[in-house]
């Protein structure tokens, strides 16, 4: 079973002079599997993925990629993976083609050897080959970095918010990319902000303030919603926001969406009560609608309860 | 009944032969929370720095707080707010500091700094952590700050760019709530975010694509109109036609 896992990660501590960034974090990702760690700024995520890629060591805790303990046999490790740091640090003045064979060449092979695993990713930026980096649009840098990424031809990928900032045309072009990737063998890991990228991982981490705040499948953790969730439509946000802070039993309020979702313990608020209460307060325009929790109610809950306790 | 605070008509900035805002217009009514939504790269920044008088246009007209774009940008610098992601606040000044200095650059009397910025500390609850500084405090809270002192000088309209990037998602909606209270308040929110829900938030939205607003409409009806159950499928739609 051991040697299904492409990575496991145990008990992970990371401190940086005041903060503890990574605080006993334990993880397992499979082979072949596109895993997400999601999280806001601060969460811990870059921490974890500049460890897991062999570029920092931790204070301690275990991590082992492809069977090989990262801290140190890094050598060998680096040889089979590909990172995508952050923030975009390949050469501006070297030209697409020339960042390419850079990277080809760091790592002995060259872009030919390799073209046809790159080929669907490069051939977008083909026509562009000549020109330098620094002058390349925002997709086009993301589509040039996972290309160099990719060039040594990796068992497995460590990409760290590669869509941030990025707007959601280029961003679900980037993950139909991955989604291309994960078909032919690729091990994933991917880091992101954006709640809603979620549903496109076979399993996410939830992360907030250096700890894991969950482990599943998008579905499992949606189904595991431990609250009672309502919904009210309404063109009155801010008094209908106002007006819910003050019920009894509605222990979050907050604006989702096009809606806001009142969250309560279970048995605790009815569809019923809920009406009864809004007409008593002379709310008018607004319907209570069906909604099922999705990734971000649970992240908001799962914070919640880690503040609460 | 309506007054309009932004009115901006085939509005142009062209850098050389390239055209990054290409003849927009719109209208923005005063308390409503706009979407200004696009791609990267459409012409966003261009525009907003447009109307906050920063960059001047090459053709085209706008009035912005009832002011001309092309001749009056020092009124119009006064008359708003402004606050990103990326330029807010000084790390290395205290809460009190900052309160003070942006204070003092808008203009504010010494009297009417210290009561506002008493009101608005107590307001976000960190009366013990006034002192300290604003590098020491959580993005979150900075973030708050950075849009609390934005509105400091009772601005008649609020420019937000990305305001809530990398934010959690408690403190993010935190944000929205500080954005309804201010636009409940009469201040006018001209927002861009890559969050598709917040679209959803906003009153009304427009979204540009190669320098052109492309979509225009209420989050419900640009949903009605491409047939969708969600502005992020808009935006793809409008995006990649």
């Amino acid at each position: 079973m051991e040697n299904q896992n492409a990575v496991i990660v145990k008990n992970l501590v990371k401190t940086y002079a005041h903060v503890e960034a990574l605080k006993e974090i334990s993880l397992n990702v499979k082979k072949g599997e596109l895993f997400g760690v999601i999280g806001p700024d601060g969460a811990g995520k870059t921490s974890l993925f500049r460890i897991m890629s062999s570029l920092l060591l931790p204070d301690s805790g275990e991590v082992n990629v492809l069977g090989i303990d990262v801290t140190r046999d890094y050598a060998s490790v680096r040889k089979k993976m590909g990172y995508m740091p952050g923030r975009f640090s390949l050469y501006q003045d070297l030209s697409i083609e020339e960042n390419i064979n850079l990277f080809a060449s760091i790592y002995d092979t060259t872009l030919e050897e390799n073209y046809e695993n790159i080929r669907y990713i490069y051939s977008q930026i083909e026509p562009f080959r000549k020109r330098r980096a620094g002058a390349l649009s925002g997709g086009m840098k993301q589509k040039l970095a996972l290309c160099c990424a990719l060039v040594h031809s990796p068992e497995i990928l460590f990409l760290d918010e590669p869509t941030t900032g990025v707007d959601a045309v280029s961003r679900s072009e980037f993950w139909e990319i991955l989604q291309m990737l994960k078909k032919r063998g690729m091990t994933i890991l991917v880091s992101t902000p954006y709640m809603d990228e979620a549903s496109l991982c076979d399993r996410v981490a939830l992360m907030q303030d250096g700890r894991i705040l969950s482990v599943d499948t998008p579905a499992k953790i949606t189904d595991a919603y431990a609250y009672s969730l309502l919904a009210i439509k309404t063109n009155e946000k801010y008094n209908m926001l106002s007006s819910l802070r003050m019920l009894e039993h509605a222990t979050l309020v907050y604006p989702f969406g096009e809606n806001i979702h009142v969250v309560s313990d279970k048995g605790k608020l009815t569809n019923e009560e809920l009406t009864k209460y809004l007409n008593d307060q002379g709310m008018e325009n607004w319907e209570i609608v069906e909604v099922a929790p999705d990734i971000e109610d649970c992240f908001i809950a799962l914070m919640n309860q880690h503040v609460a306790a | 009944m309506s007054n309009s605070i932004i009115e901006v008509e085939n509005l142009t900035k062209r850098f050389g032969t390239f055209k990054a805002v290409d003849s927009i217009s719109l209208e923005v009514k005063q308390g409503e929370i706009f979407g200004f939504l696009g791609a990267n790269g459409a012409g966003k920044t261009t525009a907003m720095k447009m109307l906050s008088g920063l960059l001047s246009p090459t053709s085209g007209k706008a009035m912005v707080a009832g002011f001309d774009v092309f001749k009056q940008q020092n009124q119009i610098k006064k008359s708003i707010g402004y606050m990103s992601q990326r330029f807010s606040l000084y790390d290395d000044l205290t809460i009190k500091e900052n309160i003070r200095f942006y204070g003092g650059i808008y203009g504010l009397k010494r009297k009417q700094w210290k009561e506002k910025g008493e009101r608005l500390i107590k307001r976000l609850g960190l009366d013990e952590v006034e002192g300290k500084l604003l590098k020491d405090l959580p993005l979150g809270w900075k973030q708050k700050l950075a849009f609390s002192i934005a509105i400091l000088h009772d601005p008649k309209i609020v420019f937000l760019d990305e305001p809530t990037g990398g934010v959690d998602p408690i403190t993010r909606r935190q944000f929205w709530e500080m954005i309804y209270e201010a636009a409940h308040d009469g201040i006018t929110v001209f927002v861009t975010t890559h969050y598709m829900d917040e679209a959803e938030y906003c009153d009304r939205i427009s979204m540009m694509v190669d320098g052109r607003v492309e979509a225009y409409d209420t989050p419900e009806g640009l949903k009605k109109k491409y047939g969708v159950k969600t502005m992020n499928e808009v935006f793809i739609k409008v995006a990649r036609p």
